[in-house]
């Protein structure tokens, strides 16, 4: 079943506090993962599996680098399951 | 007429004998190799766990290297050279097309007439010569197998690349693979995947360096991030395949050496295999970086010099490097 955007926020903002220790309140759409979350290279691979493994999508590794904020990796998630 | 040839005799099983390590004669910290990549001690602790590496002096070669540790090996496993009659080195640092280092060490190592090859397999060659190994010795076709993963990665470093050169050290880990009633070593999971070879590669080819010598001698690059990605997810189903196809299970693990590529890998491949506590994972990167082929015998030989692991103990041993190159298996430290 497509999760709904709010629903892949949420379980993002799990995903990332559980990988960085940033605050779940933290994980906001505008946020950008490097500038404001502080998360480098390796986090981030990290989240982007445990999230195609949370929402059964796939992310390719060259589409890594175009997710910038939180909402970025939303928005392809929720395009990516439909 | 039909002839029947004589084949070799198999033996049940194999074992390794004993390990043998030769590490870098300097240790290189972190505030030594930050300048060039305009870095700092804390930046690559944290992403890579390395506080300093092993590296070896200018008149230290790769065979004194492999020939200390082959020498440590031979010994611990109550041998001598002339026991030895197959040299099996993975290297991806040998500074000659040929003769192969595994030649010249065995001559060395006094395993006169020894079956004598090198294998290019990088960070996955040590696991890739002890399959060679078991192989070689249950069918009969060796007795003693001395598995030799070797390494000079300073000759092929950039100290301004960040993307992998800050990583690397030298060394040379051994161990010597013999016949067992029972099987001590378990079968082999390994492969490569060639499709996806440009996330671990040289800058250009020696040929290229050859018509251009302004390129600079080749050096080593990587994609860190997609790297982390296969080394973590592929590999763990891969150790999960070693241990079932062995006939066990992660709770049966008592020691994890996977290939020393970076602490984050280690500590998110336990994680994702859920390793009991009491598992032993080998940390030897912290302060020896990583050795690529040399890494496993040398964080093993570690663990058992410092009492860490013991004879007996049932360890799951993973390698996984350039040509996306990998090969594990479980073995019962000697």
């Amino acid at each position: 079943m497509a999760h709904t955007d709010d629903e892949i926020l949420a379980g993002l903002a799990e995903i990332v506090n559980e990988e960085t220790g940033v605050e779940t309140a933290d994980v906001q759409l505008d946020k950008s993962f490097t500038d404001d979350l502080d998360i480098d290279s390796i986090s981030m691979m990290t989240i982007v599996v445990n999230a195609e493994e949370k929402f059964d999508v796939r992310i390719p590794d060259e589409e890594v680098k175009n997710l910038v904020t939180v909402g970025d990796a939303v928005k392809y998630i929720s395009s990516a399951q439909a | 007429m039909t002839v029947s040839l004589t084949p070799t005799q198999p033996v049940p099983g194999s074992q390794v004998l004993g390990y043998g390590a030769a590490r870098g004669d300097l240790d290189v910290p972190n505030d030594d190799i930050v300048g060039p990549i305009n870095s700092s001690d804390e930046w690559i602790r944290q992403r890579t766990g390395i506080i300093s590496r092993k590296r070896a002096s200018a008149d230290v070669s790769l065979l004194d290297l492999a020939k200390k540790a082959s020498l440590e090996a031979v010994e611990n496993s109550g041998l001598t050279g002339s026991d030895i009659d197959a040299v099996i080195v993975g290297t991806i640092t040998f500074e000659y097309h040929t003769p192969s280092l595994a030649a010249l060490l065995a001559y060395e190592i006094g395993a006169d007439g020894a079956i004598a090859y090198d294998m290019g397999a990088a960070c996955a060659g040590f696991c890739y010569g002890i399959g060679q190994a078991d192989a070689l010795v249950r069918a009969g076709t060796a007795k003693n197998v001395l598995v030799v993963g070797a390494e000079k990665l300073s000759d092929i470093i950039d100290p301004t690349d960040r993307s992998m050169s800050f990583l690397l050290g030298d060394g040379a880990g051994a161990a010597v693979v013999s016949a067992s009633d029972v099987p001590k070593i378990g079968p082999t999971v390994w492969g490569s995947d060639g499709e996806n070879w440009k996330t671990i590669y040289m800058t250009h080819s020696l040929l290229e360096y050859k018509e251009n010598p302004e390129l600079g001698f080749p050096t080593l690059r990587q994609e860190g991030p997609s790297v982390f990605r296969w080394a973590v997810w592929h590999t763990a189903d891969m150790i999960r395949e070693s241990l079932e196809r062995s006939g066990l299970s992660v709770e049966d693990v008592d020691v994890f050496v996977p290939h020393q590529a970076n602490m984050r890998i280690i500590d998110q491949l336990a994680k994702q295999l859920k390793l009991p506590d009491s598992v032993v994972i080998a940390r030897d990167i912290e302060d020896t970086g990583n050795t690529s082929a040399a890494s496993i015998p040398l964080a093993t030989h570690r663990l058992l010099q410092e009492g860490k692991a013991k004879s007996g103990d049932v360890c799951v041993q993973i390698g996984f490097g350039a040509g996306l190159a990998y090969a594990g298996q479980v073995v019962i430290l000697p």
